[in-house]
């Protein structure tokens, strides 16, 4: 097969590979978005003075970021299908979905890896700032909201950039419950030409660019966002 | 109590390859990391190319595509060379192909590490060796690499409960480890919430254990140096 040859087939799987890769910046796209939302309570409740309030954010965070995110697909995909009141309750039309599964399982999935760099990024929150809030006469809310989450935002932004890309490659194996991302198009692909090699290069390539990409964009809302500046003191 | 249906065994057996495979993986890594870091750190440009190319090509590419490329990306390859030695269907076994895959991702994340301790070590106990006569191998074992472990450990150690939680993926390509185990019992029993959840405890004590492993570790790498404390 000459190089002319290669050219044309992956010519030829264009649009599904399109499809795949925007099937994967979708998933990724929303569990990354509803992850944050997500992780912002679970976050700040993480930080508590209090055990009780810590308690459940920890269990928590210790299932999701102590098993592999494969192992989590497999038991909401699979698993809540063996309870009866699962497969009668209003949600199962949704559970029964390979995409919605799939969504579901990333946006816990990540929601508690960004919980963590939350509770880390509001309790490097320097506390003389804190302090001084509250000696301005802020009440602890007050402080919460206008001082410690605007600072502990730019301090955690980079370790969320790093989490986005890190679960653009953990989403690669949502095509193990029959979802067509990248890696889905690809595999099928290959059943179809036997061009293992080429079409896993081509893969790469793919999550290469959209991994370089998002590393440039991120640094561009760093900027935006003054985060060096911060950092000085 | 979960009821295993006498699939409790299989899962131990599944534990023991899951623990096997991330060792392998790890040797391999740490190997892999100690060289990437010394070419990221190496004065010659194309050395410290190589190493920066290995690091954001493997760090860019999902762990998963790498298990799978391992596996069927090298068929033909293996096959190639198989034939030469009368074996035309020579092919990397699942253990290795997984071993391989990784191991080089462990590598690209535990050469950031090195490379980040490496520098942490004063140059003058280098030049303090040199002027001692000391030969380059003989700093690099005896002055560079046992303070290399007290720096490095917490990364590495974060870096092997992540390869840990990834050797799951090598169930894709059916090596019998815990995912692929808790798979088979769950087809056979059609009770995939038990075994799956079964596999996830698992999961969840080898990271206690491998936690409480660090700590031991780390304060025995520590002994003999204060704590920095806020």
């Amino acid at each position: 097969m000459t190089w002319v040859e290669r050219w044309e087939m992956i010519m030829r799987f264009l649009p599904d590979l399109v499809e795949g890769t925007l099937m994967t910046l979708e998933l990724v796209g929303i569990a990354v978005v509803v992850g944050l939302i997500l992780a912002i309570p679970l976050g700040i409740a993480r930080a508590s003075r209090h055990w009780y309030i810590r308690a459940l954010p920890y269990t928590y965070v210790f299932f999701f970021r102590g098993t592999p995110l494969l192992l989590q697909l497999f038991l909401v995909y699979y698993g809540l299908s063996q309870f009866e009141a699962v497969r009668e309750s209003v949600l199962w039309p949704y559970l029964r979905e390979p995409y919605w599964c799939a969504l579901i399982t990333m946006t816990l999935h990540t929601a508690a890896y960004i919980a963590e760099i939350l509770r880390g990024a509001i309790q490097s929150v320097p506390g003389g700032e804190v302090e001084a809030a509250r000696a301005l006469g802020m009440s602890r809310r007050q402080a919460l909201q206008y001082i410690i989450l605007p600072r502990a935002i730019r301090i955690g932004l980079p370790a969320y950039g790093n989490e986005v890309i890190l679960m653009l490659k953990a989403s690669a194996v949502v095509y193990t419950i029959t979802l067509m991302d990248i890696m889905g198009v690809v595999r099928g692909i290959n059943a179809r030409t036997y061009q293992f090699e080429l079409f896993f290069l081509v893969a790469g390539l793919i999550y290469l660019t959209i991994t370089i990409v998002f590393t440039q964009l991120f640094k561009l809302v760093e900027r935006w966002l003054k985060v060096e500046a911060s950092r000085r003191r | 109590m979960l009821d295993l249906h006498g699939f409790g065994p299989a899962l131990i057996e599944g534990t023991w390859m899951t623990i096997r495979l991330s060792l392998a993986s790890v040797a391999l890594g740490l190997l892999l990391g100690l060289l990437g870091a010394s070419a990221k750190i190496s004065d010659n440009t194309l050395v410290r190319g190589v190493g920066g190319f290995y690091t954001s090509v493997v760090r860019g590419i999902p762990e998963t595509l790498w298990v799978l490329l391992a596996y069927y990306g090298t068929t033909s390859i293996f096959n190639y060379l198989g034939s030469f030695f009368g074996n035309p269907y020579l092919t990397l076994s699942p253990f290795v192909a997984g071993t391989l895959a990784l191991g080089l991702c462990f590598g690209a994340y535990a050469t950031e590490v090195f490379r980040g301790a490496l520098l942490a070590i004063p140059n003058g106990q280098k030049e303090a060796g040199l002027a001692l006569g000391m030969s380059r191998p003989r700093i690099f074992w005896r002055i560079t690499l046992p303070q290399l472990w007290r720096v490095a450990l917490p990364g590495l150690g974060n870096l092997y409960l992540i390869l840990l939680k990834d050797t799951a993926l090598v169930s894709l390509i059916s090596l019998e480890e815990i995912m692929r185990k808790a798979q088979f019992a769950s087809n056979a029993t059609k009770e995939p919430f038990t075994f799956y959840f079964m596999a996830a405890l698992i999961y969840l004590g080898l990271t206690v254990i491998i936690m409480a492993a660090l700590h031991v570790f780390e304060r025995r790498a520590n002994r003999g140096f204060a704590r920095t404390e806020l």
